[in-house]
């Protein structure tokens, strides 16, 4: 008999998700002016959770002004105070983390295990780092007085929906900004939570304002002419379309788009971990991560031992109900980016790669897409360019060290990258020559809040995370007594 | 991948002799080990760590409790042991109650092997003997040696030998290799001096065959994961049956990181040259929930050709009765607690 594990599902009671949802706004949660509403789905099984409203350009103005109203008092409070409420937005997240982890897994598709033990306790992190920044401004290394810059305009992705919410939220808030954020469109309840989040924690009216709705809400809150920062998360197409919106205000900008990171296994690597790193790079999250380890670059000498290894340990995945804590992978966020990757796969096997799936079976209902890895990968083919954002990885090879940082920079991208050696000079040197705003050693989809997040090239500009993070949410000091 | 023989087989010896050029001096034996991967602490570390929230549950928790139950070298390694502990031991371990399985062996000094070979009978229940001056090993060989064909001839059937860590530590790993050679002959069982009650277990050795081999590593003792493997391989190219974590008697005993590497050496050496090792962690392991981790690893590591008591081993007092509390309790829906398992 077969060590067959039963099914062991997380139980939804935990979490209560109300039939309709509003926008919210000022401290209340409202309809959309136009009485707009859009359903999100499961990705799991196509069930609808609820209905959202769908806010438009008003309700945007309205939000807006709720924001600018609350940036008076909330700018002028003592770090200490803003502090207060930002621990005690910690805690309580991390009070209802279990009740968030299942509802994130249920809107995004995400594996509980994840949701448990990877986003909820980073999110709650980065509110207690940002909570204690909120005080020591003056000693952030931006002179004394640095001012927040007032309103700040804010869109993620449905990769991490409350996870990407706290790095924008974190730090606006602790530097004396107040927030319009807008969640993506397919994982608007998480954001919608933590609206009730900040009612519990008696934040002003108008600190925090969530606007849910598709890419007209994002696009009018850029577009307005009183926000004074931008904050995107996203793909690098939107990112683009953002920055020329952005061009020739008085806006500041912040943006973290797309990647293809190199994960490089030397022929001295700890193979076993190497491995492991490379699952985790690339079929953590289904391959929803913008710093995914998406291409592995391997030294042609172990290639074939590290590539029957990764095939061995790719055949352990479990894949399906993302509630089951022994789910590894679980489902495609959506139709649309289901069919993406759908597209881009097929495409390296037009091309000519070779592609290889571990046998499983996926569900009936809901997305789905099983772990794929790719062989006889050249930088020619599509699937080495573009970003799939899905759980496929390329397999590419080198001989040396300077062909591996050649192929690991030739990418338009430059967020991340991975390297795999017990050799330390060798890591510094690939670090100090790999174009990418995080590099991994022996390690990767290593985050922490203390750590600055960021790219090079189109994928962004501005860093999320530790003292950097600070930055994109202040003015420059001003001279002592100027200060408002 | 060549063809499976067990590493007690008689072919498993020309497997090792294929690979007699890496034992073939100290040098060639140290590049060897040295050119073995290296091991990163922390990705070893968080990878028995994600194992270890597999949630195991209803039937599948059922058929792991059973299986753990079977896996138990059952142990009793005090100076204060006495005939009396020992036999009581055995009655445990052949009949742990409720129906539950029988032990794998009974693991106790060399001088109460006879005690024990007699208390378990025909059971099928085996008897295992540490040897080579367990705890410490620190004696000569020959005295090694006379300690593991006393146990031998007293009828154990499996030997828990422990390496000389001296040796390893300083770097001669040739004469570690050379000792756990010399010890597995001394396993052999000479002819006429097998005891009774033999061949009814699935590993115990034919009537007249060799005791098989369990070689202690005392990682807390190597400490560094890397030293680990090099252990592991050491051993296994000598000849070793079992690869075993530690002897119970030091400050850190099995980790399920230590327990893992190993897995995975087991793996590779399999891999290479098709001879299948077994592997035992030994000492801390107290409950269920822990067992459960170690059976999840064996599962996902090295697969279900493993999950058996001829592969896979508990070295255990305690967590027996752990395992027949929750037992019951998955069978009652009720915890009724340590008055209702025996105490031994």
């Amino acid at each position: 008999m077969a060590f067959d594990y039963a099914p062991a599902p997380e139980s939804r009671a935990i979490v209560d998700i109300a039939p309709s949802y509003g926008l919210f706004i000022d401290g209340e949660f409202r309809e959309a002016a136009d009485g707009k509403v859009f359903k999100t789905l499961a990705p799991a099984s196509e069930e609808v959770l609820a209905e959202v409203a769908q806010a438009s350009a008003q309700d945007v103005d309205h939000a807006v002004k709720a924001a600018r109203k609350a940036f008076e008092t909330w700018s002028a409070l003592p770090g200490a105070e803003r502090a207060k409420y930002l621990f005690r937005i910690a805690r309580i997240i991390q009070e209802r983390s279990r009740e968030l982890a299942v509802l994130e897994s249920l809107d995004n598709g995400k594996p509980i295990r994840e949701s448990r033990d990877f986003d909820l306790p980073l999110v709650a992190a980065h509110f207690f780092y940002y909570a204690g920044w909120a005080d020591k401004l003056d000693h952030a290394s931006f002179g004394a007085n640095p001012r927040p810059l007032g309103v700040a305009g804010q869109v993620i992705p449905w990769n991490f929906p409350l996870l990407m919410l706290s790095w924008k939220i974190a730090p606006a808030l602790a530097t004396g900004n107040t927030v319009v954020l807008k969640p993506a469109e397919t994982t608007p309840l998480s954001a919608l939570f933590f609206a009730d989040i900040c009612r519990q924690a008696g934040l002003p009216k108008g600190v925090v304002n969530i606007l849910t709705g598709d890419g007209t809400a994002g696009a009018a809150l850029v577009a307005h002419p009183d926000v004074n920062k931008v904050a995107f998360t996203g793909s690098t197409e939107v990112g683009k379309a953002i920055a020329r919106t952005v061009a020739g205000t008085d806006k500041k900008l912040t943006l973290e788009l797309g990647g293809k990171a190199a994960n490089i296994v030397f022929d001295d690597a700890p193979i076993d971990q190497a491995v492991e790193g490379v699952v985790n790079g690339i079929f953590f999250n289904q391959g929803h991560v913008c710093c995914a380890g998406s291409r592995l670059l391997v030294q042609e000498s172990v290639a074939d031992e590290l590539l029957d290894a990764l095939k061995r340990r790719m055949a352990t995945l479990r894949v399906g109900d993302p509630l089951d804590k022994n789910t590894d992978v679980g489902a495609i966020n959506s139709a649309e980016q289901l069919a993406r990757i759908t597209e881009l796969a097929d495409a390296g096997e037009s091309e000519g790669a070779e592609r290889w799936a571990p046998a499983c079976d996926l569900p009936s209902s809901g997305y789905w897409f099983a772990p794929t890895l790719f062989t006889g990968v050249t930088q020619a083919h599509r699937i080495a360019r573009e970003e799939v954002f899905g759980p496929v990885l390329s397999v590419l090879t080198f001989r040396t060290p300077a062909e591996a940082v050649e192929k690991a920079n030739n990418t338009p991208y430059g967020l991340s990258a991975g390297i795999w050696t017990e050799k330390g000079s060798r890591s510094l040197w690939m670090a100090s020559k790999l174009r990418a705003g995080i590099v991994w050693s022996n390690t990767f989809n290593k985050l922490d809040p203390t750590s600055p997040f960021g790219g090079y090239k189109e994928s962004g500009y501005g860093r999320e995370g530790g003292r950097h993070g600070l930055e994109a949410y202040l003015a420059p000091s001003s001279p002592k007594g100027e200060h408002a | 991948m060549p063809t499976t023989v067990p590493a007690y087989g008689s072919e498993a010896a020309e497997r090792l002799a294929s690979l007699a050029d890496v034992t073939a001096s100290d040098g060639a034996l140290r590049r060897f080990l040295h050119g073995l991967p290296g091991v990163d602490a922390v990705g070893l570390d968080a990878r028995a760590a994600t194992l270890g929230t597999r949630s195991i549950k209803t039937s599948a928790k059922a058929y792991a409790i059973d299986l753990a139950i079977s896996m138990i070298d059952l142990t009793t390694l005090e100076g204060a042991d006495t005939p009396g502990k020992v036999r009581a031991l055995c009655a445990k371990g052949v009949r742990p109650g409720d129906g539950a399985p029988r032990v794998a062996a009974i693991c106790v000094y060399p001088d109460m092997v006879a005690t024990a070979r007699q208390a378990v009978a025909d059971s099928g229940v085996q008897i295992a003997s540490v040897a080579t001056a367990f705890p410490a090993g620190r004696t000569a060989l020959p005295v090694k040696l006379a300690d593991t064909r006393d146990a031998v001839a007293a009828g154990a059937d499996e030997i828990d030998m422990v390496i000389d860590r001296g040796a390893f530590l300083s770097g001669r790993y040739l004469e570690v290799f050379e000792e756990i050679k010399a010890v597995k002959e001394a396993c052999a069982r000479p002819t006429g001096t097998a005891s009774d009650g033999e061949a009814k277990g699935a590993t115990r050795s034919a009537p007249g065959g060799a005791a098989h081999l369990k070689v202690i590593f005392e990682t807390g003792e190597l400490q560094t994961y890397d030293n680990v493997r090099r252990a592991s391989w050491l051993a296994m190219l000598a000849g070793a049956d079992f690869i075993k974590t530690s002897t119970g008697k030091v400050a850190v005993n099995a980790t399920p990181p230590v327990t893992l590497l190993m897995l995975e050496a087991v793996r590779d050496f399999h891999a290479t040259i098709g001879v299948r090792v077994g592997v035992k962690p030994a000492g801390g392991i107290r409950t269920t929930k822990d067992a459960i981790k170690y059976l999840v690893m064996v599962n996902e590591t090295l697969g279900e050709g493993w999950l058996s008591a001829d592969w896979f081993r508990f070295g255990a007092s305690s967590l027996l009765n752990d395992l027949l509390m929750q037992r019951q309790k998955l069978s009652t829906g009720r915890y009724s607690g340590p008055d209702y398992v025996t105490v031994d």
